[in-house]
């Protein structure tokens, strides 16, 4: 408790390119960029395959191969192929973690449309766009969703090791705390990775809630 | 009108569905495909809004055949209807009905005002077109579904068991429901079932499949009842086969009108009339004409009126409209076994007595064929 008063009342924690503010900055640029990239890359690819059903082994493939890859590991090797200094290094890792979560969701999710449901939009005439775009993916938006979340968190507390290869965000009060001993510092910045993750949480359930259909989600107000 | 030729759906696995259909279905009717499970009666429905393509034959849709025309255009021009519905969960029940209307490029406006109209074509209060379809009944989503189908006025309609998920009362008030839409609306309309009492009550022909894809007969229901053209048909028809041929019977029956009594006559009246009448059974009639009851006059009292006397129960029939079954329905209700006819306000207009009745039926068995609908 004494090291966290320490660490957030310290005022030179709250200003300056190693304040809090700049560096959760920095983390959720990574956080974010990694995120997007990995949106645009399974997000398509989920819906295509879950909707003409080719390449569906390829899902399982991917997601079973990106859970035994160590992010740290994949981390260092980039860093030795294309050098320190730029972001790439750090998001290249970030975004194998959070594409299989999203491809395996996407995928779900579309795949998961009761057939009737598809049935009956084909048969009233929509074309294989139409369908796809206009009744699988409201369907399957919470579970789309649901995978950008868990990506989302799982990005925002991986992105702790772009310090590890000198680049910024909250993983340096860990890391930096760590090796100087400064055990304030590491909590401090552990402490600031779990709020996040539970902003992220709280983000996700408010874009739920805007997004989702109520017809899907149930959830609609009594009268 | 809808002709299959020769048309035959052979699936991936070998599975032959549906063999060498010959079948025509005419403007402008009800044409039901009913069958034991497995027969093909989907894969032949399919077939005609091209969810399913047939391997060999022609489906033509008036004189067109419909392997010329692209699937989606082809099948906004047909109205569809499953078992389940198939509503879009994520849309309000109205969105759900102005589908197909969007889709042609209605403005939106004039898309809902017809989702509104048909709603209530179909008999739903208009209060439910903001809600989504889990907030509907199984009967209220079919009714959503056939609205659906026919919000940008197709010509033909095809209907895969709509009605089988719903419990008994709810399907049979969608089946009445069915039978008034089109009496107004005129589709070309092919209906599903492996229900013979739904086919027979809503068809103006059936068409029974059997396994293997065949078609084992086609006819009205009368003629399909009266006369199955072979073992399978007569199988799957069942054991009310006689029973329920009566339903397209009219009840042309000789109405004695000399058989009623006012509810206040004097016993020696009754008496009187039943002497004269040589008949026992008569019935009792209030001042406002209506029925009241049967009274047996070889168990009179010495004096009073009849309305000292115990009424039994009664069942009547409209002459001239209802069938020979309501009026043997009707008649089992009484124990004089004779069935009072009324008019459509409820006034009695006759009796039709036990003899009368057991002739009119010996007279249908004797005939076998039945004649026109119920
Ligand atoms: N996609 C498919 N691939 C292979 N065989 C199929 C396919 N669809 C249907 N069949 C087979 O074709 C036959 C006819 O099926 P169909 O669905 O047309 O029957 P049905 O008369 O509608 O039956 P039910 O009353 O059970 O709905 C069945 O033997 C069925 O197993
Ligand atoms: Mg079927």
């Amino acid at each position: 408790m004494n090291w966290l008063i320490e660490f957030f009342g310290d005022p030179d924690n709250w200003s300056g390119s190693s304040g809090i503010p700049f560096r959760l900055l920095e983390h959720l640029e990574f956080s974010a960029l990694a995120l997007l990239a990995a949106v645009v890359i399974a997000v398509p690819l989920g819906l295509w395959i879950g909707h003409t059903g080719r390449g569906a082994l390829f899902v399982v493939l991917s997601a079973n191969a990106a859970r035994a890859l160590p992010t740290l590991g994949l981390l260092v090797l980039i860093v030795l192929l294309v050098g320190v200094g730029t972001t790439l290094p750090v998001l290249i890792p970030l975004v194998a973690l959070a594409v299989p979560p999203i491809l395996v969701n996407t995928y779900e999710g579309i795949r998961g449309v009761d057939r009737d449901l598809r049935d009956a939009a084909y048969g009233m005439g929509l074309r294989g766009g139409q369908v796809l775009l206009r009744v699988l993916v409201p369907v399957a938006l919470p579970l789309i969703l649901l995978g950008m979340r868990i990506a989302a968190i799982q990005v925002v507390a991986t992105a702790t090791v772009a310090a590890y290869v000198g680049l910024g965000g909250l993983g340096r009060y860990i890391i930096d705390g760590l090796a100087t001993k400064d055990f304030a510092s590491t909590i401090g910045g552990a402490v600031l990775v779990a709020l996040l993750a539970l902003a992220v949480q709280t983000a996700f359930t408010l874009v739920n809630r805007v997004a989702v259909s109520p017809g899907v989600s149930r959830r609609v107000k009594v009268r | 009108m809808i002709t299959f030729e020769g048309v035959t759906k052979r699936y991936a696995d070998g599975t032959i569905a549906v063999n060498d259909l010959h079948l025509e279905v005419p403007t402008a009717e009800i044409t039901v495909l009913v069958g034991p499970s497995g027969c093909g009666k989907t894969t032949s429905l399919r077939m005609i809004n091209r969810m399913i393509d047939a391997t060999e034959g022609k489906i033509l849709l008036d004189g067109v055949d419909v392997r010329t025309i692209d699937p989606p255009t082809l099948r906004r021009g047909i109205g569809y209807v499953i078992q389940q519905a198939g509503l879009f969960p994520h849309r309000k029940i109205v969105d759900n009905v102005a589908t197909v209307p969007y889709l042609l490029g209605w403005d939106k406006s004039k898309a809902r005002a017809r989702a509104m109209e048909l709603l209530e074509r179909v008999g739903l209060d208009t209060a439910l077109a903001e809600r989504y379809p889990f907030q509907l009944s199984g009967g209220q989503q079919q009714r959503v579904g056939v609205a659906r189908a026919l919000a940008a006025d197709p010509p033909v309609l095809l209907m895969d068991e709509p009605f089988s998920a719903v419990d008994p009362i709810v399907r049979t008030s969608l089946q009445d429901e069915l039978l008034r839409l089109q009496s107004d609306l005129h589709k070309t309309i092919v209906f599903v079932t492996h229900d013979i009492d739904e086919a027979v009550k809503l068809g103006d022909r059936v068409a029974v499949l059997r396994v293997g894809g065949t078609l084992a007969q086609v006819a009205d229901p009368a003629t399909l009842l009266s006369a199955p053209a072979d073992d399978f048909v007569r199988e799957f028809l069942g054991r009310d086969r006689g029973i329920r041929r009566l339903s397209f019977v009219p009840a042309d029956l000789p109405l004695r009108t000399d058989l009623t009594v006012p509810d206040d006559a004097d016993i020696s009246k009754v008496a009187g009339v039943a002497a004269a009448s040589g008949l026992t059974w008569l019935a009792v009639v209030d001042s406002g004409g209506r029925p009241s009851g049967w009274v047996n006059a070889a168990d009179l009292p010495l004096s009073g009126t009849v309305a000292d006397l115990r009424l039994m129960p009664y069942g009547t029939f409209v002459a001239g409209r209802d069938s020979l079954r309501s009026a043997l329905d009707a008649a089992l209700l009484a124990p004089s076994g004779g069935a009072i006819a009324v008019d459509d306000e409820g006034r009695v207009t006759g009796v039709a007595t036990a003899g009368a009745l057991a002739a009119a039926t010996s007279g249908i068995a004797a005939e076998g064929v039945g004649t026109g609908r119920g």
